[in-house]
């Protein structure tokens, strides 16, 4: 124990630098994002993962942000454990016609103001699995989506790049009011 | 002899090498089998339907020989392996939904991935309009001062859906039902008429955590029903990959058992080797989970000298950085206090139900399709499979470490012994409708996939069994007894797919 603790101080961290911001991701953003409201949230987000329906293998990466070479929270957002506590729900996977009403019901439960960002090829409409008795689609067929992160499953740099755009906006938001 | 013995003969060789035969049974041998299960002779590898028929795979572990068995359902019945066998009774629930195949005498007649939502009963069967469903019944307990207490479908933590419905006496849970089927895609029915390259798309795309072996196994059922040769370097980086595969996980899932167990230094360091593992991937096979790697016939990407440098530095990196680790959760008194004697599972339950991977390697069953039934390169590689008898949450994470330093040394010596040569010789078109198994060992167990392809080598049926089917319904008997605190430790150190499970 003392010798990790010892490393701990002597070692040069393992965290990256900080992702440019994707310009696609900022596009994908759009007009959806409603600016004046991140002055409320400040620089920081609350993010409640749901799963509706995925592989599991973009639940693998969303995990690895929070490992010490991405170390998510740096950034001001953390994952929270009940929608009453998010503004931002991010959604993986087709979703499942077993999963629609959970994932409608979760959204219900997340307080105003609030986002959507889609995760992942199958999130836009299906991916791989459209077309199928068992999907109704790409999340926005079941909610508003504000941002869509491609990827099969997006890596963990990705994803910060989506996250941090949704930052980016509150903060040109915030300048501009 | 009566018994249906001598329809189980299929070896490793054969059924690597060549499609894989099939006998038809008589109803009364298809009770004989159920009883063979049932007396512990057989194992049961999987179950499922199509239209007209009900199909079984079957293991002598005895003699490492194996069967596929199938039976005609007169009128869409066939009589329950279930109620001789429990580890069939949820594959049957699932062959009634897809296809409305009625087990007779089934002590179990609720559906299970079917919740009523399809607009369709019965999907891949004779379709028709959604038949509404009385709300799920839970089984009912009965006791003094029971409550329950009903977890999700959506969790609290990034994992997957399902339903956990507990029943507490105080702390102690007197009973878990999992509700499941939640992420169920139909990929079953997208199998229909999918080429081989849709085919292993959708495979490798079952349960994200198994993307290698799920490929591999679609591979190796559409290379064996083909009689495909593979070029040796391609079956050697199939290996390779399905070595770093497990290694990330299991690196990931020891730091996950231990933060259940509010450890959180094993998850920091844990998560670092595993994210190391997935960087090298990246660079040696340009994806991170290196999905899509795998297809019938060979590989995609070939690995080049700067890919085994990489790979190279990554194994010397772990060697020395992991076992300190082992020694902090061997150290660690209080982590120590929440592993061990915790979620036990008995040999003789693991035997049963067939469990695979660490969860039946901890509890007694020393199966490994890598060793038990060969196929290549592993029957040239050297390498041990532990095992231990314990069964408690403890013994699965020693079970992990201990494969880790196998994948290790697995790693090592394929690339020491990497053939030149190409990766990829595409499969025959043989012109006749053919069928094939595969069976590859993924991080969890083994995964089958049984693949019939027809004349133009389209899929006419694929059904992939992953080895959650026969772990779930362990951690529902591991919890008894145990205070429901401990049950994330459980979970995690079973670490079921719902994706792979529910497909
Ligand atoms: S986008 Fe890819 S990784 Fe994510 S759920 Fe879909 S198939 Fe799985």
């Amino acid at each position: 124990m003392h010798n990790f603790l010892l490393q701990g101080l002597l070692r040069r961290p393992l965290t990256d630098k900080a992702p440019k911001v994707d310009p696609l991701a900022v596009e994908e953003l759009g007009e959806a994002v409603k600016f004046a409201a991140y002055r409320r949230l400040g620089r920081s987000l609350s993010i409640r993962q749901v799963d509706a329906g995925s592989c599991n293998g973009c639940e693998l990466e969303i995990n690895a942000l929070s490992n010490p070479y991405y170390d998510l929270e740096r950034f001001g957002l953390h994952f929270v454990a009940s929608p009453r506590h998010a503004d931002v729900l991010l959604v993986t996977g087709p979703v499942t016609r077993n999963m629609a009403e959970a994932l409608e019901r979760t959204y219900a439960a997340t307080p105003e103001p609030k986002w959507v960002v889609a995760c992942g090829d199958c999130a836009r409409d299906g991916g791989c699995f459209a077309g199928s008795y068992a999907i109704v689609g790409g999340v926005a067929a079941v909610l508003p989506v504000d941002l869509h992160i491609p990827g099969c499953p997006p890596n963990p740099t990705a994803l910060l790049q989506g996250l941090l755009a949704l930052i980016e906006r509150a903060g040109t938001a915030r300048s501009g009011i | 002899m009566t018994g249906i013995h001598h329809i189980i003969d299929t070896d490793a060789a054969m059924l690597r090498a060549a499609p894989m035969p099939r006998a038809s049974l008589s109803r009364t041998q298809w009770t004989q089998v159920a009883e063979d299960l049932a007396g512990g002779k057989l194992t049961l590898l999987s179950l499922w339907g199509s239209k007209n028929h009900v199909y079984m795979a079957l293991l002598d572990e005895a003699l490492g020989k194996l069967g596929v068995v199938s039976l005609f359902c007169r009128s869409k019945h066939f009589p329950s392996i279930g109620l001789f066998h429990p580890a069939a009774q949820r594959l049957e629930r699932a062959a009634c939904d897809l296809f409305g195949l009625v087990a007779e005498g089934a002590a179990e007649a609720r559906p299970w991935l079917d919740h009523g939502r399809w607009l369709l009963s019965h999907p891949m069967g004779e379709a028709g309009p959604a038949v509404p469903q009385p709300p799920y019944a839970f089984l009912p307990v009965q006791g003094d001062s029971l409550h329950q207490v009903a977890v999700g479908p959506v969790h609290a933590g990034i994992i997957e859906p399902g339903h956990f419905r507990f029943t507490v006496q105080g702390e102690t849970v007197v009973r878990l039902e999992e509700r499941l089927g939640y992420v169920h895609k139909g990929i079953g029915s997208l199998m229909h008429g999918a080429s081989l390259a849709r085919g292993v798309e959708l495979a490798g795309r079952t349960s994200g955590d198994s993307t290698v072996a799920y490929a591999w196994a679609f591979s190796q059922a559409a290379e064996a029903a083909l009689g495909a040769q593979v070029p040796a370097r391609a079956l050697w980086l199939r290996a390779l990959m399905a070595e770093l595969e497990r290694l990330a996980n299991h690196l990931g899932d020891v730091g996950a058992v231990c933060n259940d167990a509010a450890f959180a230094l094993m998850l920091a360091h844990c998560s670092v080797l595993r994210e190391q593992v997935l960087r090298a991937c990246d660079a040696a096979f340009g994806h991170r989970m290196m999905r899509d790697g795998i297809l019938p016939g060979g590989v995609s990407r070939d690995l080049d000298a700067a890919g085994v440098a990489g790979l190279r530095a990554l194994v010397a990196g772990i060697a020395k950085a992991f076992p300190p680790l082992v020694a902090l959760f061997d150290d660690t008194t209080s982590l120590q206090d929440r592993v061990v004697s915790t979620g036990k599972l008995v040999p003789d339950l693991a035997r049963r139900f067939g469990a695979g991977g660490h969860v039946g390697r901890a509890s007694g069953r020393n199966f490994d399709t890598r060793r038990n039934l060969p196929y290549a390169p592993y029957d040239q590689l050297e390498f041990k499979v532990p095992g231990r008898s314990d069964g408690d949450v403890a013994a699965r994470v020693w079970q992990r470490i201990d494969e880790v330093f196998q994948s290790l040394a697995l790693v090592t010596q394929i690339l020491d012994r990497l053939p030149d040569g190409p990766i990829y010789a595409e499969p025959p078109a043989v012109g006749e409708q053919r069928e094939g198994l595969g069976l590859v060992e993924s991080f969890r167990g083994d995964v089958l996939v049984w693949l019939t392809l027809d004349a133009q080598g389209r899929v006419l049926r694929c059904h992939m069994r992953d080895p959650s089917w026969f772990q779930w319904p362990l951690l529902e008997a591991v919890i008894e007894g145990n205070i429901i605190a401990d049950f994330p430790l459980c979970n995690k150190s079973f670490n079921c797919s719902y994706s792979g499970h529910d497909l």
